[in-house]
């Protein structure tokens, strides 16, 4: 035996391993987290901990019976489930609902396909899918920032022409950006305040852990098709959980596709079906059904839409005598 | 500032050797001239207990593709045998013993670049004199040198730029002449402003151009640097001659240069010794040269020595002996120290896609690797495998710490022995 290590190359590697990039993810999602605390009150913390709590035991627990080792990015992939999970319900929810919730996440959406790095489906919004399914009456009941008095959200309020009104009279104009950007609405925990997701999303870009494409073409989107239906695209933007979905659930790098126009198409199809079920379809809100369309997209796009390689489709020039080397 | 798409920022570790003057290493005792230094093995052309000189050859083939080897000191044949190859292999070598003398054989006039064996140095050890006669066909607009030297700790080329960049120039007009090309271009990375002022200076008025690129790797990469340059790409399954350029390192262009003024072959190189150990150096060595001397000229080890890597810590080949001799084209010895050696498992792939959006070539080399360790390789080469330049980005960014570029490595191997 040499003294020597053998390996191949390359001998030296980066410092950002998947644990690394799941802990900026987390810490990305925490300004949000606390303004959904902060405005939502005790019952936001108590999701939160039971979501993630369950999440991680549930992992651990799917690892065992499939024999594998836990690894810290599994574990810390759990606790973004967890957390992403508690952030998309309302903070009305029962914290038993959210454990079961957070358990189909990881049992169901996760494992069962064999978890980290193959689930088809975003587990979060999986869940939550399946709670909306299930409870349909609590998972749309939305509580009121500060007083708790339930009400509709805005998207809610558009869906049946009220708020529509509002808007025209214009000195509610500014006022409903103003809420929305704060935070200071009905909604699920943790996507009503824009301006702490957006702190959250610069970070990620900043640390290219997430990838603009998505976000960019999701939002552009959504934008240029409200506009074409005659809605107010800004309001589009900021209202129920766009923000939320573009930068953190869309950008799910497990459910997305790999290529760069993959990547854009993806996020262009998520704003588009997210405008037909917002502005055509029965709900109100569209994001989390878009998304998970999208996702059962992402395999196809991947085998049919590759990114032209370098040097491909070049021509080679031929066939042109040197004159000067040969008079 | 030009460059190319995809590709990393990395730590350069350059400043162990960067601006060091370039010295000259003692005499080996021992010179273990590889018969596979670049093209085809060649035939020995010595006996054991042969006297040889300097610049002596020891071997040569008739194959298209190869140069031959000569000796790089004075002394006697002692056994023709297999020895450690820098690749990593084993391959028969010409071990001569060194009097120490320095004799040299008869210089040769115009020397051809065949016959002073030279090959590309920058690593590639593609016979230069193939380079230098594209086949009837092609139209040769532009020379480019590459001075990049994008590797980290890797000085050898900015030494030389330093302190030989008139003979660079030279052999660069040299190439010009011979392929009939209107523009010659030296690319130096903004990291090297002293080496890029030196090679302009002595540019002066010619149709040749120093030109900075972005310092980040692998800018050196022939595809890379074509297409920061010119703009344009290297056809795939072709070669820059086919779109009208040839790319060689200012390494080859001074050995050229040095090999028609003198007369004599190639047998000496600049190469970095660094890392782990006492003194890293700049050294002019003789090409045959083995580990151990040269570790020992440069005081020795430091710390706790845990690989030896001929090459760069990217693209480098790892040494499982000291006895291994530098070829032609070895253009670093690098020691890591045990704490910069981090061995690791390989996790799944997240689908991050951070190997997607560094490579240089586009590709996507999670989904290569996917079909290498399924042994679809088939399906591998459909997807492009055999367009990566295993530059290595791929399994150094991958958060997961897959072996990524080893996959696609290995799904080209397959191919190959088909």
């Amino acid at each position: 035996m040499s003294q020597f290590s053998l390996t191949h190359a390359p001998h030296v590697r980066a410092k950002e391993d998947s644990a690394r990039i799941m802990t900026w993810t987390i810490s990305a999602l925490l300004p949000a987290a606390i303004a959904g605390i902060y405005l939502f009150g005790r019952n936001s913390i108590v999701l939160i901990a039971s979501s993630i709590i369950a999440a991680v035991l549930t992992e651990y627990l799917m690892l065992f019976l499939r024999g594998k080792k836990a690894l810290t990015a599994d574990v810390l992939s759990a606790v973004i489930t967890g957390l992403l999970l508690a952030m998309v319900i309302t903070s009305a929810t029962p914290w038993w609902m959210a454990v079961l919730g957070a358990v189909f996440a990881i049992s169901i959406v996760k494992h069962a396909f064999g978890g980290l790095g193959f689930n088809i489906f975003n587990p979060a919004l999986a869940a939550r899918a399946f709670m909306l399914a299930s409870w349909p009456v609590i998972m749309t009941t939305w509580p009121r920032p500060f007083d708790m008095a339930t009400g509709a959200t805005h998207l809610a309020l558009v869906k049946s022409k009220m708020l529509e009104m509002s808007i025209m009279n214009m000195p509610g104009h500014i006022d409903t950006y103003w809420q929305l950007f704060t935070g200071s609405r009905g909604g699920s925990l943790g996507e009503t305040s824009v301006i702490a997701l957006l702190i959250g999303a610069v970070f990620l870009l900043v640390k290219e852990v997430i990838d603009w494409r998505i976000p960019v073409s999701f939002l552009l989107t959504v934008a240029a098709l409200s506009a074409l239906f005659g809605a107010d695209p800004i309001f589009q933007i900021m209202a129920g959980g766009l923000i939320l979905g573009a930068f953190f659930m869309a950008t799910d790098p497990v459910t997305k596709p790999m290529g760069r126009a993959g990547r854009w198409i993806f996020g262009a199809g998520c704003g588009a079906v997210t405008v037909v079920i917002r502005l055509l379809g029965g709900y109100p809100e569209g994001v989390c059904y878009a998304i998970l369309i999208m996702n059962g997209f992402t395999p196809l796009i991947d085998r049919y839409v590759i990114d032209r390689v370098y040097g491909h489709g070049i021509k080679k020039i031929k066939n042109k005598i040197n004159d000067k080397r040969h008079n | 500032m030009k460059t190319f798409k995809g590709g990393i920022h990395l730590e350069y570790h350059k400043e162990l050797t960067a601006g060091k003057p370039i010295r000259d290493a003692k005499e080996p005792k021992t010179a273990v001239i590889h018969l596979s230094q670049g093209g085809a093995i060649c035939q020995p052309l010595v006996k054991v207990g042969d006297p040889v000189k300097v610049g002596q050859k020891l071997g040569d083939s008739d194959k298209l593709i190869s140069a031959p080897v000569h000796s790089s000191v004075s002394g006697k044949v002692t056994a023709i045998e297999n020895a450690p190859h820098p690749s990593g292999a084993v391959s028969k070598a010409v071990y001569i013993e060194s009097d120490g003398k320095s004799e040299k054989a008869e210089s040769i006039r115009n020397i051809s670049v065949r016959e002073a064996g030279i090959v590309g140095m920058g690593g590639g050890s593609f016979p230069a004199h193939i380079k230098l006669n594209p086949t009837i066909g092609h139209n040769i607009d532009t020379v480019i040198l590459n001075g990049a030297e994008c590797e980290p700790y890797i000085t050898c080329d900015h030494a030389l730029m330093l302190e030989e960049p008139r003979s660079i120039v030279e052999g660069l007009m040299g190439i010009l002449n011979t392929v009939g090309a209107k523009h010659g271009i030296i690319a130096i990375e903004d990291n090297k402003p002293d080496a890029y002022k030196k090679i302009k200076d002595a540019v002066g008025q010619t149709n040749i151009r120093a030109v900075l690129v972005e310092t980040k790797y692998p800018e050196g990469g022939e595809k890379e640097l074509v297409y920061a340059l010119l703009k344009r790409e290297v056809p795939s399954g072709g070669f820059p001659m086919d779109i009208g350029c040839i790319v060689s390192n200012v390494g080859t262009a001074h050995a050229i240069n040095r090999s028609q003024k003198t007369g004599m072959p190639l047998t000496e190189r600049v190469i970095t010794v660094t890392g782990a150990v006492k003194n890293p150096s700049n050294l002019r060595v003789k090409v045959g040269t083995r580990i151990i001397d040269l570790i020992d000229d440069c005081g020795g080890f430091a710390g706790n020595p845990k690989k030896v890597i001929l090459g760069g810590p990217m693209m480098g080949i790892t040494q499982h002996t000291l006895e291994t001799p530098i070829a032609k084209c070895t253009t670093c010895v690098l020691v890591l120290d045990e704490k910069d050696v981090k061995l690791f498992e390989e996790q799944s792939c997240i689908r991050c896609c951070r190997c997607v959006d560094t490579c240089p070539v586009q590709l996507m080399p999670n989904f290569l690797a996917d079909y290498s360790q399924n042994e679809m390789y088939a399906k591998a080469i459909d997807n492009g495998a055999m367009d990566c330049i295993e530059c290595g980005i791929c399994s150094y960014v991958c958060p997961t710490r897959r072996e990524l570029v080893h996959w696609i490595k290995l799904a080209k191997a397959k191919k190959a022995k088909k």
